[in-house]
């Protein structure tokens, strides 16, 4: 079943056009991945999926991107809801500064006005558990969330997304700053997210997606060049294009 | 290598050269404060000793007499600097705020500098026009309206003539505004926009974004701003003492005249009658600059503790 679904989506910052008519399916409870050379759009593509986009001041989009059916750019939608609805792990950690582990994991249920107190903890220790880092940070509930190290407060960021409850969840090279111990436990915990979640991952790491996607599609300047399986596209891609990049000879 | 050597040499003389001369510029600027604060002390010296530490509490100023003590000078410094920052404080950061996050970069950038501008007002430009235009304001408008709302508490009674401690007030309010808004837009531009992003990701509003992504980590330099502003309160002199009435008379009321350390001996030493006179002014001088230098170095204390954080 088709949970998210783009359609022409052109994405532009002032007249640089750099997401081109990209049309695309995800399916529900499978991870996919967007490879490609470094700006390409990789990360325009994912951040109109969630609205962010329309933060950067010269930024416009075209398109539709229909989310369980409707669209999150029809008239009317906002933006927020919709953020509700997709969440978004970023590059780089972004603990909240001057908050505590825990206020770090539940600052987004208290945008949705929840705060009785028993629900919360246990909300924030299922969270932290999906995420691979109860048992780090169980102790350290209370310390700010900038005091753990850069996997830890990554996974954090995870966590965080997580308690919202978000059906897709969007993720933007989430381990290109980190270790290979901490990318390991990253990949390792996406594996499980699979069972509840639809996650969309921008990875520069071509062994990451073969590892962990179901799906993977290849951009270049800000068009699609090819989406299918992983296992198609790393093995054997229908476009020489993608034969070129897998193979290491470009790009 | 042989060929480079001189030229090395040389260079090392200009080093050396340089940095003899900034050490003897650093070394006179401390000097400087050090020979500030002993021809202080000196100036002041005979009332120090004839009045001692009960100078600070005394409240009588009598020139005649020979009578001199500081307590109204503080007591009004304090009051309209607290007063001024009670207005700017909320002022100045929501306007920050509004040029940082809310506002087009464009309109932000032209507000800015206009906010900066104001700092760059002179002094006696802003009495006078407390004079002809702030003052009737506060007598025909702003004391009737506090009266009837607020009329019960003894701060808000008696008459106002305009000039008065509120007044003053006012005025510190517009000229600290410059100082605590350009400090807490360098604060708030610290904020990385991933910061911001992640917040908005999250699902939360506007405001909401504002609050967790920009305030939250913010509130240590915002008080740091806040405290410089204060610092540049209680050394205001030339508009204060245009507004304030001058009298070493204490009141509750706002609406009364009263005076600040400053504004008293901007007034008083031109025509100082006597020596004591003149020792009790440099007096509050000292007592001044001691509060301003704490004031300041608090504020630095926490721009530093709060400098590693970001
Ligand atoms: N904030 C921005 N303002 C203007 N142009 C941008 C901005 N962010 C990215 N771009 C441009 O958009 C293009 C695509 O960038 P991006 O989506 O970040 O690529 P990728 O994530 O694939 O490396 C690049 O050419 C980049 O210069
Ligand atoms: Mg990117």
């Amino acid at each position: 079943m088709s949970v998210l679904k783009v359609e022409n989506l052109n994405a532009w910052f002032g007249d640089n056009h750099v997401v081109k008519n990209i049309s695309l399916d995800y399916k529900a409870n499978t991870i996919s991945a967007i490879i490609g050379p470094s700006g390409c759009g990789k990360s325009t593509f994912v951040r109109c999926l969630n609205r962010i986009h329309e933060e950067v001041p010269s930024a416009k989009v075209s398109g539709a991107v229909y989310l369980q059916g409707k669209n999150i750019y029809g008239p009317g939608v906002d933006a927020v809801t919709i953020r509700k609805n997709i969440g978004m792990v970023f590059q780089k950690p972004t603990p909240f500064p001057a908050m505590s582990v825990l206020d770090n994991v539940l600052v987004g249920l208290r945008f949705q006005g929840m705060c009785k107190k028993t629900t919360l903890m246990e909300i924030a220790e299922a969270c932290l558990k999906k995420a691979a880092l109860w048992d780090e940070v169980k102790d350290k509930l209370n310390q700010p969330g900038t005091s753990l190290s850069g996997g830890q407060q990554q996974r954090l960021c995870i966590a965080r997304t997580l308690a919202v409850n978000p059906p897709v969840l969007l993720m933007d090279e989430p381990t290109s700053a980190l270790d290979p111990i901490s990318t390991a436990k990253i990949e390792e915990l996406m594996d499980n997210l699979k069972n509840e979640y639809t996650v969309i991952i921008v990875t520069h790491n071509m062994q990451q997606a073969a590892r962990i996607a179901d799906y993977t599609s290849f951009f270049i300047l800000g068009d699609l060049i090819e989406h299918g399986p992983s296992s198609e596209i790393f093995t054997n891609p229908k476009n020489k294009k993608t034969e070129d990049y897998v193979t290491g000879r470009f790009g | 290598m042989l060929e480079s050597l001189p030229c090395r040499r040389m260079q090392n003389r200009q080093d050396l050269i340089t940095l003899w001369l900034m050490r003897w510029l650093a070394a006179m600027i401390v000097l400087l404060l050090i020979l500030l604060v002993i021809l202080l002390c000196k100036l002041a010296l005979p009332a120090i000793s004839k009045f001692g530490l009960g100078f600070i509490l005394s409240d009588t100023w009598n020139p005649i007499t020979e009578e001199f003590g500081a307590f109204p000078f503080i007591i009004g410094t304090l009051i309209t600097s607290f007063m001024a920052l009670l207005m700017a404080a909320p002022l100045s950061v929501s306007v920050a705020l509004f040029i940082c996050e809310i506002c087009p970069k464009q309109l932000g950038r032209l507000l800015g500098t206009f906010v900066e501008m104001i700092a760059a007002v002179p002094s006696i430009v802003f009495g006078l026009w407390g004079i002809f235009s702030l003052a009737p304001w506060v007598q025909n408008v702003v004391t009737p309206f506090l009266k009837n709302t607020l009329g019960f508490l003894p701060f808000f009674q008696g008459p106002s003539y305009g000039i008065g401690v509120l007044t003053a007030s006012l005025i510190l309010s517009i000229m600290i505004t410059p100082t605590i808004c350009t400090f807490c837009r360098e604060v708030f531009n610290t904020i990385p926009s991933q910061t911001k992003e992640a917040a908005l990701a999250l699902g939360a509003t506007r405001f909401e974004m504002i609050k967790i992504a920009i305030l939250k980590p913010s509130y240590s330099g915002m008080i740091a701003g806040i405290v410089l502003g204060l610092g540049r309160a209680l050394g205001e002199t030339m508009a204060v003492a245009m507004v304030i009435g001058n009298t070493s008379r204490l009141s509750l009321s706002i609406f009364a005249p009263g005076s600040t350390m400053a504004s008293v001996i901007a007034n008083e030493y031109a025509e100082a009658s006597n020596a004591i006179h003149l020792a009790s002014l440099g007096y509050i001088a000292l007592l001044l600059l001691a509060i301003t230098l704490i004031i300041n170095s608090f504020a630095r204390f926490i721009i530093w503790k709060w400098t590693p954080k970001i």
